[in-house]
């Protein structure tokens, strides 16, 4: 004998055996669309849209060449954040994400190379020609040790945090920093020109349409991060959810944003240095609740708990009496 | 062969000997699904009586909106709103028109939400909109990814290292301008729209869903729900 299940109010209704009521369902679907077209109009003419100018590598180091040089010098000595990021971008042990005893970006590797210190500096400064000063320190510093590379690094470091900018030329006090001030100081002098911007662009040929090198190195620089913090738009300022001037950005990521701003994933601990690989899974968890609430039982039963429903159909309920 | 007129052919009364196509199967189904009276419908149950109700049309309306705008706005290119009077109007109607469009569908969904309305064999009405809600969210993201502007530069390197982090980065490149674009205009309004489709068929060939009863009003008719 089949069995019968029993009526669940969660998950079973009553078919309906009352009256009907006119209802121009055209009607709707055009006044509706006139609708919001009209306060779309009305919003749009008000408030408008903001459009904050990109950051190019010309603006940035025009704009601060000392940061500018601090931060191309990091690229070139394997210390920036995109040097040391690991994959997607370059083969750097232990410092990936990780979820429990496992990193999902490690096990995929590298899929999107980024080598900074080619990339960033030494190939675009090798495309400069009729600079033989500068060809010879590229000559030297490429046929020196990896621990005088290092060495002479390090000492620029130092040496540029003491930098100043004179008649729009950096100037770096001296110090034992070999060919590497050569380097960068062209370095500087080739993106104040703008030949940088298009030196990082992934060229298929002609075309281009990919800016991963140039959107990496620009956001390794102080500059556009105090940009970012001026336009209330870093990590614990809500982050992406936000968009430049006061507009609403994309409150709609509020759930998955909210886990940066609590503990444990704001905290100086394992979640925190983790927190992106941890909030992603949190939320596809949630997100896979969301998307089978009509499944689990307690959940579906909130909106009969909530009574919500008895003001939403009032006039049924009323009728019932 | 049996003869059939213009007038049967019209209207879809096939002849036994049809019946094995494919076409008159799938015609069979529809015709069952969604006869059009239940497509199109003139009447509703009497307990669709509440200004909830218009959020999902409401919503349909910004979605509307946003694909006006987005077309326009692909007539010209992604850089036209920079330096255009007209394009930046047309870049602001986009943006409140998503603005209204997740406002609309989040209002919809909570609605639904405290009406139970996966009763009776709407789950998957439930699971589409979800799906489609999801979709917006790539479709806004990878919205802001396309500005060719200081927030899209913003947006893509802090979504980078979430998106990263668990891997979907290697292949979903929110720095690579062109990827996202691509998705923008084209994958996601696509999904998003396929999606939307069949959520509204899915809710004309189920109906309303009715009010919340305790308890069966006839064994014999209630429907047991949850599982399509």
């Amino acid at each position: 004998m089949a069995r019968t299940k029993r009526f669940n109010p969660d998950r079973d209704i009553n078919v309906w055996t009352g009256p009907y009521r006119p209802y121009d369902l055209a009607k709707e679907i055009i006044v509706t669309f006139l609708a919001v077209a009209v306060i779309a109009v009305v919003l749009a003419v008000v408030f408008g849209s903001p459009d904050e100018k990109s950051v190019t590598v010309k603006s940035w180091s025009t704009a601060d060449q000392v940061d500018f040089a601090t931060t191309a010098i990091t690229e070139l000595d394997g210390t920036s954040a995109t040097a040391q990021y690991g994959p997607p971008y370059n083969d750097v042990k232990d410092v990936s994400q990780m979820i429990g005893p496992f990193s999902i970006e490690s096990a995929l590797g590298v899929h999107i190379p980024v080598n900074p210190a080619q990339d960033f500096v030494l190939g675009p400064l090798s495309t400069v020609t009729g600079n033989p000063k500068l060809s010879k320190a590229l000559a030297e510093y490429k046929a020196a040790t990896p621990e005088q590379q290092q060495a002479w690094s390090a000492a620029y470091e130092e040496a540029v945090k003491t930098a100043t900018v004179t008649a729009g030329t950096l100037v770096v006090p001296p110090g034992d920093y070999g060919p590497v001030g050569t380097l960068i100081g062209n370095l500087t002098q080739l993106a104040t020109s703008g030949g940088l911007d298009a030196s990082l662009i992934n060229h298929a040929g002609f075309y281009s349409t990919d800016y991963t090198k140039s959107l990496l190195f620009v956001a390794d620089g102080g500059y556009f991060s105090s940009l970012g913090d001026a336009n209330h738009l870093s990590g614990e300022q809500w982050g992406m959810m936000n968009e430049t001037g006061s507009y609403p950005g994309q409150p709609w990521l509020w759930l998955y944003t909210v886990w940066y701003q609590i503990p444990p994933f704001n905290g100086d601990n394992t979640f925190g240095a983790n927190a992106d690989a941890l909030v992603w899974i949190l939320m596809m968890v949630i997100t896979a609740g969301f998307l089978l609430v009509p499944f689990i039982p307690g959940v579906r039963s909130i909106p009969r708990w909530s009574r919500v429903y008895k003001v939403i159909w009032r006039d049924y309920y009323r009728s019932q009496r | 062969m049996t003869t059939i007129d213009r007038n049967d052919v019209e209207a879809g009364i096939g002849l036994p000997e049809d019946a094995d196509q494919w076409t008159a199967k799938i015609r069979g189904f529809l015709m069952r699904t969604l006869p059009p009276g239940r497509l199109i419908p003139d009447r509703q149950p009497s307990y669709m009586a509440s200004w909830i109700y218009i959020f999902g049309a409401l919503t349909m309306g910004a979605l509307a909106m946003v694909i006006l705008s987005g077309g326009i706005l692909s007539l010209e290119g992604p850089t036209w709103w920079h330096t255009s009077s007209v394009g930046l109007f047309v870049n602001s109607l986009h943006l409140w028109s998503v603005e209204l469009f997740f406002f609309f569908m989040v209002v919809h969904l909570w609605g639904k939400f405290f009406m139970a309305a996966w009763r009776g064999k709407r789950a998957l009405t439930w699971m589409t909109g979800v799906i489609t809600f999801l979709a917006s969210i790539g479709a806004g993201l990878t919205g802001y990814l396309s500005q060719t502007n200081f927030d899209a530069q913003w947006i893509s390197t802090q979504a980078k290292d979430g998106i990263n982090a668990v891997g979907i980065g290697a292949y979903f490149n929110v720095l690579n301008f062109g990827q996202m674009l691509m998705w923008h205009i084209m994958i996601l309004p696509l999904a998003v729209v396929a999606i939307t489709v069949l959520h509204v068929l899915l809710v004309r060939a189920r109906g309303i869903v009715p009010p919340i009863e305790l308890e069966p009003a006839d064994p014999a008719t209630a429907v047991a729900g949850g599982e399509g």
